[in-house]
């Protein structure tokens, strides 16, 4: 990504019909760290990376719940996504209130993809810089969307964002037509695998890692650690290249961490040249 | 509605003209009930400004959306303003064009809302609802009065259909009533109702709402029997001088 005379504002066009500042939003989603998510006919399965800035602070938090049918993981700029997911819980809440049942999910994407298209038409404003993937459930079944900071969203099979996210797409690409059969174990140890592909040095640990399910007759929960960590053990996720496992609670060991992706986190201004 | 937020007390008379404080044209009871494939709903076609009984033609139960069904008792023209606010409701639901749909259940919860919140600003829709419907298979059946009280049951009145129909749905209701006998059923109430309550008309429909969708029947008069000997010489035993 270059810098050019066209991309000041986002009510500027180029000349080849891009809106640049909306491009460098999708930027700052492929920044963050990655959040992963898939889904069967009766489930959606939400998993990410989380890092911390440093050893001594707590994790970001990248995984919401919505409403009891609903929630989401999200990768970039995390306070955008927090007062995404405000903005969900309002209108979840507000249906519900008024109508007794709960929002379908396409029309709450619907919503946010709306709300984050006027972003993309007013001078004063800037994009979100923030993807969210939302796992629902509703009437017509299990629900995939990625909400994208130029306003677009689409429903898939299964979806990867932020930082090596064509990791974990590589590992999903083979799979994902199985995945509307596939039951609620094995849809998890999916989400786990694809986790780990995006991590390079780093053993798959629960320090690393947040798991959310929803489900048929299942509300939008996160995993506890311990949970997580028995799921991990039974499926053996071992780091092939039998580097050596560092001390489990290390989340970033001191064999050099990744730098640029690494340093380039949710917070720190993703540009450039 | 227009009003001047300070001269405007809640119950002021400025206010008045512009707050329901009394009904003039109203519809009677409704009547409605659950049977094997759906709800069955029944309503006289009258509308009796005060004890007049001045239109014999009017359709107390309307269509909502693909699932739902609406029958009112109370004032019409409060009925007509609801028929508005669904109409337009069920619009924006269709204009989302996205496979989910308003059920009924929504339609009751909205409804109640509605009637709640204008009886919390003393300007009542004054009517008692009645609201049915099918949706995937479940069947629902519910009521909402003019001050925002709601419930769902499995059979329901409105007015004095609550005083002679409840007890007779009460003693020979039960779960999968074929279609013929959750007609005959409601005919027995609306029989009661046409003998004993005077704003009664004799011209009423049946609805009936499934899976497949709403059938509103032609307007049809109830057999009645009045030769009973008393009424024969009304006064024997009790003579008076006129």
């Amino acid at each position: 990504m270059f810098r050019n005379q066209y991309d000041t504002d986002v009510t500027t066009w180029s000349p080849a019909g891009r809106l640049f500042q909306v491009e460098y939003a999708m930027e700052a989603v492929k920044q963050g760290s990655a959040a992963i998510g898939l889904r069967s006919k009766t489930h959606v399965v939400l998993a990410c990376v989380n890092k911390a800035t440093s050893e001594l602070s707590s994790h970001q938090k990248k995984i919401f719940k919505v409403d009891d049918h609903i929630g989401v993981a999200i990768a970039g700029l995390t306070a955008d996504g927090r007062v995404l997911s405000r903005y969900m819980r309002n209108e979840c809440i507000n249906y519900n209130f008024t109508y007794e049942s709960p929002l379908p999910v396409g029309r709450l994407v619907v919503q946010l993809a709306d709300k984050a298209q006027v972003c993309t038409q007013r001078s004063w404003k800037r994009p979100y810089g923030v993807g969210v993937l939302v796992a629902g459930l509703d009437e017509s079944g299990a629900h995939l969307y990625y909400n994208c900071p130029s306003g677009n969203y689409f429903e898939y099979q299964a979806f990867a964002i932020g930082s090596r996210w064509q990791a974990a797409m590589t590992y999903l690409e083979p799979r994902f037509e199985n995945f509307m059969d596939s039951s609620r174990e094995d849809l998890i140890k999916d989400a786990l695998i694809s986790v780990r592909e995006t991590l390079q040095e780093e053993k798959l640990q629960i320090s690393v890692c947040t798991v959310a399910v929803v489900g048929v007759g299942e509300p939008f929960h996160i995993l506890d650690q311990e949970t997580v960590r028995k799921l991990i053990d039974t499926f053996e996720i071992v780091r092939e290249d039998g580097s050596p496992a560092p001390e489990p609670g290390d989340a970033a060991p001191d064999l050099g961490e990744a730098a640029p992706a690494a340093a380039a986190e949710e917070g720190a201004a993703p540009m450039d040249i | 509605m227009e009003q001047k937020p300070f001269s405007r007390g809640l119950l002021s008379s400025e206010a008045d003209s512009q707050r329901t404080l009394y009904p003039y044209v109203t519809g009677t009871s409704v009547v409605a009930l659950k049977y094997k494939d759906g709800i069955l709903m029944a309503a006289d076609m009258g509308g009796s400004y005060g004890s007049t009984l001045r239109y014999k033609t009017v359709e107390r139960m309307k269509s909502i959306g693909k699932h739902s069904l609406l029958g009112a008792s109370g004032e019409l023209s409060d009925f007509q303003e609801i028929l508005r606010y669904l109409d337009e409701l069920i619009l924006y639901d269709n204009m989302w064009d996205d496979g989910n749909s308003l059920g009924p259940k929504e339609v009751h919860s909205y409804l109640t809302r509605v009637m709640y919140n204008r009886r919390n600003k003393f300007n009542p829709l004054w009517n008692s609802l009645v609201l049915g419907g099918v949706k995937n298979g479940q069947k629902y059946l519910g009521m909402v009065s003019m001050i925002g009280v709601n419930f769902e049951d499995d059979h329901v009145a409105t007015g004095f259909g609550n005083h002679l129909a409840r007890p007779i749905l009460r003693e020979e209701w039960h779960e999968n009533l074929s279609f013929e006998d959750g007609v005959k059923l409601l005919e027995k109430c609306m029989r009661v109702l046409l003998y004993r309550d005077r704003s009664a008309v004799n011209k009423l429909q049946i609805a009936k709402i499934t899976d497949e969708g709403v059938t509103v029947s032609q307007p049809y008069s109830l057999k009645t029997f009045w030769g009973f000997s008393a009424f024969s010489n009304p006064t024997a035993g009790a003579e008076g001088s006129w």
